[in-house]
């Protein structure tokens, strides 16, 4: 992934070296004249890889419209957002969960919103877990499917994330666990492994991002989303706010930012990006301030 | 006359300044090539040098599990594993690579064999996600139909044996050609039974070559990463059975690396390094054997 970036990087820097050129001759863009002032420069974005495809998609429009404007994602996970924000090699940090109260030198810019839910293979007619069950699904004090009501007799896989996902942070501070008291039989890595582990066995539990479940059902992998707390996972419950399993994707900056990371800030809030958003599975916040720079 | 010798002196001279020009910059490229491990080795010390110095090098063996957000850092169980999935699969690997070189070389029908090793040869060249992807979805299932969760040592094994099978076949094929062809055919005049020449005079002149082809097979097991993340169901465990899934060392790095900060970052250095040590010890292991098998091989000739 890094290294895709890094060549992404060299090749970014051609292309603007030779629009440079270009720009040279031709007349001023036009997307420039509605802003007044001309934005120029790079914007390094780091941190989480929920985010990247999205900033990266939000990147190349910017780019349309400002062409001497180059935006470079780098994914690392959310942590790395925050330490290359604090240490000033990335101009914007992506993390995708709410800052914590530490955290509060950062200033946090939502982008969107991402629900976790808990999915089984569809042949497991357990319909709903309460809380309390998936709690003590996790911590290894239930471990037959029979002890659940509607349950087949077999035992439960437990597929948990590996140290450091954010995925694994939001369900960790929901459910109130530690990731020591989690007895796991399956550590995965990123949401694709995930499904592809729990479609191949019929016995498994797991969690994984709404988009990315949503985007695996809709290809007709047997796999099933449960509800909680009474809601079931999907865009529209995401977006009015009654999921409760959700977490908020956030761009960081620290400190005043240079005009251009501010232009993108305000280009990434705007309702300009709100099908890229949807693209990617994620849901918009609802009530996203207009830019004002936006026509 | 004259001339002649001339232009054979002048080519001569000609020969030994490209031979000095070919010897120094094979010396060159050598030492870049020495230079490129001690660097990585140095690296791979220099970023773990804050885990060892705050931590200790004790805590890493004495630790009780591995959870480096909440300040525990046991490696044993992974060194396990990486030990027991490397070893298992060169316990089912080592017989069957033996025994197609054998096949390759002694017994196999040319019209079979050029095919046959066209087979080890593209075995080789799959790519291990792709290995890592078919366990997933097809041996793992499978075995958990057998015993739950599936993702499990015995899938780790499997799938590793497969993957390092063309690696031991392959070297020893190699190891069991470079046999002068006059064995085989003093063999012949004393008229000895081909399984006499088999065991008596192929395998043991080729002794040493086949153990390196093992070695280094070992050596690809430890380091192979993406398929056995995705069979070995990767909890830090010490298994009580092979249905039980475990954590390799290179799968510990692969899974956390890219979310990792500070002193969680340091301490995947330290499994690195522990990684490192190991595949160390077994390439000296290699080069102990491949120069014991040197020497009887010296003791033969000279009895000639």
């Amino acid at each position: 992934m890094k290294k895709i970036s890094t060549i992404r990087q060299y090749s970014l820097g051609t292309v603007a070296f030779l629009m440079l050129g270009l720009t040279a001759c031709a007349k001023p863009p036009q997307a420039a004249n509605s802003e007044g002032i001309k934005l120029q420069g790079n914007i390094v974005l780091t941190g989480s890889s929920t985010v990247a495809p999205l900033a990266i998609e939000m990147g190349k429009r910017f780019e349309e419209q400002h062409p001497q404007v180059r935006v470079d994602v780098q994914t690392g996970g959310s942590s790395r957002g925050l330490a290359d924000t604090r240490n000033g090699s990335a101009d914007i940090g992506m993390v995708s969960r709410s800052l914590k109260p530490e955290e509060g030198d950062l200033t946090a810019h939502a982008i969107a919103r991402d629900g976790i839910a808990i999915i089984l293979h569809s042949e497991n007619p357990v319909a709903e877990l309460s809380p309390e069950q998936v709690v003590d699904i996790y911590q290894g004090q239930l471990t037959q499917w029979s002890d659940v009501a509607g349950g087949p007799t077999s035992p439960i896989t437990v597929v948990n994330k590996a140290e450091g996902r954010s995925t694994l942070d939001v369900f960790l501070k929901h459910f109130d666990l530690k990731n020591s008291e989690i007895q796991a039989q399956v550590i995965i890595g990123d949401n694709e492994q995930g499904i592809k582990t729990v479609t191949g066995n019929p016995n498994a539990i797991g969690y994984v991002s709404i988009g990315a479940a949503e985007h695996s059902i809709g290809r007709g992998e047997p796999l099933k989303m449960l509800p909680l707390d009474g809601v079931s996972p999907s865009t529209t419950t995401l977006q009015d706010g009654t999921f409760p399993l959700a977490r908020t994707l956030n761009l960081v900056t620290q400190g005043a930012s240079e005009p251009t990371a501010q232009a993108f800030l305000q280009f990434a809030q705007s309702p300009q990006v709100q099908d890229l958003i949807e693209q990617q599975n994620f849901v918009p916040i609802e009530s996203a301030p207009l830019a004002p720079s936006t026509p | 006359m004259q001339t002649f010798e001339m232009s054979q002196l002048s080519s001569l001279r000609r020969a030994h300044r490209r031979d000095r020009i070919l010897r120094h910059s094979l010396r060159l490229l050598g030492s870049i090539t020495g230079l490129l491990v001690l660097l990585i080795t140095l690296f791979v010390l220099q970023e773990a040098w804050p885990a060892l110095q705050n931590l200790g090098f004790i805590r890493f063996w004495t630790d009780g599990s591995w959870h480096p957000l909440e300040g525990s850092f046991g490696l044993m169980p992974m060194v396990l594993g990486s030990g027991l999935i490397a070893l298992g699969a060169t316990a089912i690997a080592t017989p069957l690579g033996l025994l197609s070189a054998l096949f390759c070389q002694c017994y196999g029908p040319p019209l079979l064999v050029v095919p046959y090793r066209r087979l080890l040869e593209l075995l080789a060249g799959i790519p291990s996600v792709v290995y890592g992807f078919w366990g997933l979805v097809v041996l793992v299932p499978q075995i958990n139909r057998l015993h739950p969760p599936g993702q499990s040592l015995l899938a780790g094994t499997l799938i590793l044996s497969l993957m390092i099978l063309p690696t031991v076949a392959l070297l020893a094929i190699a190891s069991l050609a470079q046999i002068p062809s006059s064995y085989w055919q003093g063999a012949a005049a004393l008229s000895l039974s081909r399984w006499t020449t088999l065991t008596r005079i192929i395998l043991p002149s080729a002794r040493s070559g086949l153990f390196t082809a093992v070695v280094l097979a070992t050596g690809r097991a430890l380091g192979e990463t993406m398929a056995v993340l995705m069979v070995c169901g990767n909890v830090v465990q010490v298994p009580s059975s092979v249905f039980d899934p475990v954590r390799s060392l290179t799968a510990n790095i692969a899974l956390e690396m890219a979310y990792a900060t500070g002193d969680h970052r340091a301490v995947l250095f330290v499994s690195g390094l522990v990684l490192l040590a190991i595949v160390a010890g077994l390439v000296v292991m290699a080069e102990g054997i491949s120069n014991q098998g040197m020497s009887s091989e010296s003791v033969i000739v000279h009895e000639r």
